[in-house]
């Protein structure tokens, strides 16, 4: 056998929970699937006309490692424009395959062997692995549903050791749909500075936030030089298949994670960029008219999917950001892993299990409101029908 | 921040069938006020019907439909009004509109048969003082109506389960 060639670091990383839950949905055609992670929009027109003209223009080439400069140009002033932070385009941001290697990136370039990293538990299923790529160790902190499923300074404080490097800063927040506020991201800025923390803000759903202030950490007083800001194009525009992400970062950082990114992927595709640099531009232009036609769509749909929860008996917080929510199954009595299953055999509606995000997000499942409106009424019927069933 | 008006003909344009409560529910607003403000924009003419679309090419309803240009002498005080309303009064006649360019009005006719259609321009429309000439184009296929894609099948492409 030829696993005697594989690192016993990267073997022991289990793969992804969803997966497995993949691959029962996957064989079933009539089932509906509330388990996606991306929007039902298809990238708006005139992004994938930019990339197509580029295409017949004979644009095939690299581009820069960190990306075409009028794309990190635009991306500078996006990010004035929307969130008051400055970033030098030519120094402080590099354009990347998707947020997630951005993510990856930053790890690998501030982690020591055994260095910790703080995340909220449950988050994004890439998030520990990435670190544990990277040699560091993940520390989950447990995000409470009665907090809304917002991570605490308390808590953050809590799980810090002399080996804690870093925290990753998901919000709003994939699974949960959690959005901070002000107050309590000051608080925890306040905590990183205390304790010299790196913060990996992953702001990629940013734009999609229904209700309260959207706020950029990289924007509170003091922490620019202590945050490295990842965004991306594919919730905000649509454009998950497209894979472009960027990374802002004061330029010791950024400098270091180009090293990797040069050497490993030289250049996110050229299209893409392209692609990218249309979607700032004509936003940018015209008051952000896609950003928001997606947002008013995915804000009623998520309106729906909560008020049906509730009237299914499940106990469900507002999520106020991104597009999901994470209600809780626990009065069925079922796990999180029995209630998805059972309600995909028996009533083919596809929902992921909560503990797929990490251990404190069992009794709970993510459901997706990026999801056809009437398909999503059908899908709450076969719930409610289930629900009744138990 | 959109008025509570403009949501509600947001959600109704694409499906008017779309209850009161849930118009409430997506808005955020009391069903109370919603229903007020239905019924203003019902009063005010901003809601003339709720119709459906309706795919004809997939039922058994023998049905012609033309677009015909047509050029008219406006009338003194009148403008284009008191033709264009000549012609909209005809039950074959489902839209009139006043049209830049190198003709006046664009009228959509529809008839049971290509000869009921035809007879409709010699016999109604072409007599009428006003009208100079027209020309009639007939509609061969329906891709696309009001937002709407008729042909052919849109597949989610995505993936059933992504993280």
């Amino acid at each position: 056998m030829s696993n005697r060639f594989v690192s016993p670091r990267v073997a022991a990383v289990p793969p992804s929970g969803i997966r497995r839950f993949f691959d029962v949905a996957g064989t079933m055609k009539d089932a509906i699937s509330l388990g996606v992670g991306e929007p039902d929009f298809i990238t708006p027109y005139h992004i994938r006309n930019a990339a197509i003209e580029s295409l017949l223009d004979g644009e095939t080439q690299y581009t820069p490692n960190k990306g075409l400069l009028p794309l990190r140009r635009a991306i500078a002033a996006y990010l004035s424009d929307r969130f008051s932070v400055s970033y030098d385009p030519e120094k402080e941001i590099m354009v990347t395959v998707g947020a997630s290697e951005a993510i990856d990136l930053a790890l690998r370039v501030c982690l020591r062997p055994g260095d910790e990293v703080i995340l909220p538990d449950p988050g994004y299923v890439s998030y520990a692995p990435c670190v544990t790529f990277a040699g560091g160790t993940p520390v989950p902190v447990a995000t409470k549903a009665e907090n809304e499923f917002r991570l605490t300074a308390q808590e953050v404080e809590a799980a810090i050791t002399e080996k804690t490097r870093a925290l990753i800063f998901p919000y709003p927040n994939n699974p949960t749909g959690a959005v901070m506020t002000r107050e309590e991201m000051e608080k925890i800025a306040r905590v990183a500075q205390k304790h010299d923390l790196l913060v990996i803000a992953d702001e990629i759903y940013i734009e999609l936030t229904y209700q309260g202030e959207i706020l950029s950490f990289s924007s509170l007083p003091g922490m620019k030089e202590r945050t490295v800001l990842i965004n991306g194009f594919s919730k905000a525009f649509a454009m998950t298949g497209w894979r472009l992400g960027y990374a802002c970062a004061p330029e010791e950082i950024l400098y270091e994670m180009n090293k990797i990114h040069q050497y490993a992927i030289m250049c996110a595709p050229r299209q893409a960029q392209v692609a990218g640099l249309q979607a700032l531009k004509k936003n940018l232009e015209n008051g952000y008219e896609d950003v928001n036609t997606m947002r008013r769509s995915y804000d009623r749909r998520r309106r729906v999917m909560l008020d049906a929860f509730r009237k299914m008996g499940l106990n469900c917080f507002e999520p106020r950001g991104a597009f999901y929510c994470f209600p809780s199954v626990r009065e069925t009595g079922l796990s999180s892993e029995e209630f998805c299953t059972r309600l995909l055999k028996e009533y083919k509606v596809v929902c992921v299990p909560g503990d797929a995000f990490g251990p404190s997000g069992a009794g709970h499942i993510r459901c997706c409101y990026a999801t056809d409106l009437n398909r999503m009424l059908e899908a709450f019927k076969r719930m409610e029908q289930f629900i009744q069933s138990l | 921040m959109q008025s509570l008006k403009t949501q509600i003909l947001e959600i109704l344009s694409q499906d008017c069938r779309t209850p009161l409560e849930r118009i409430a529910v997506m808005t955020g607003a009391d069903l109370a006020q919603v229903a007020e403000a239905v019924e203003e924009l019902e009063k005010d003419r901003v809601i003339l019907q709720y119709s459906p679309i309706i795919n004809w090419d997939r039922t058994d309803k023998e049905r012609v439909e033309a677009m015909i240009e047509v050029r008219v002498t406006p009338q003194r005080d009148m403008g284009f009004d008191a033709i264009a309303g000549r012609i909209y009064r005809f039950e074959e006649v489902k839209s009139v509109f006043l049209m830049s360019g190198s003709y006046d009005l664009l009228v959509l006719v529809e008839a049971r048969t290509l000869k009921e259609l035809a007879l409709f321009v010699s016999e109604k429309l072409s007599p009428l003082e006003s009208v100079t000439g027209t020309s009639t184009s007939f509609v061969l296929k329906r891709y696309k109506q009001d937002g709407v894609i008729f042909v052919g099948e849109t597949t989610d492409q995505r993936l059933a389960v992504s993280p």
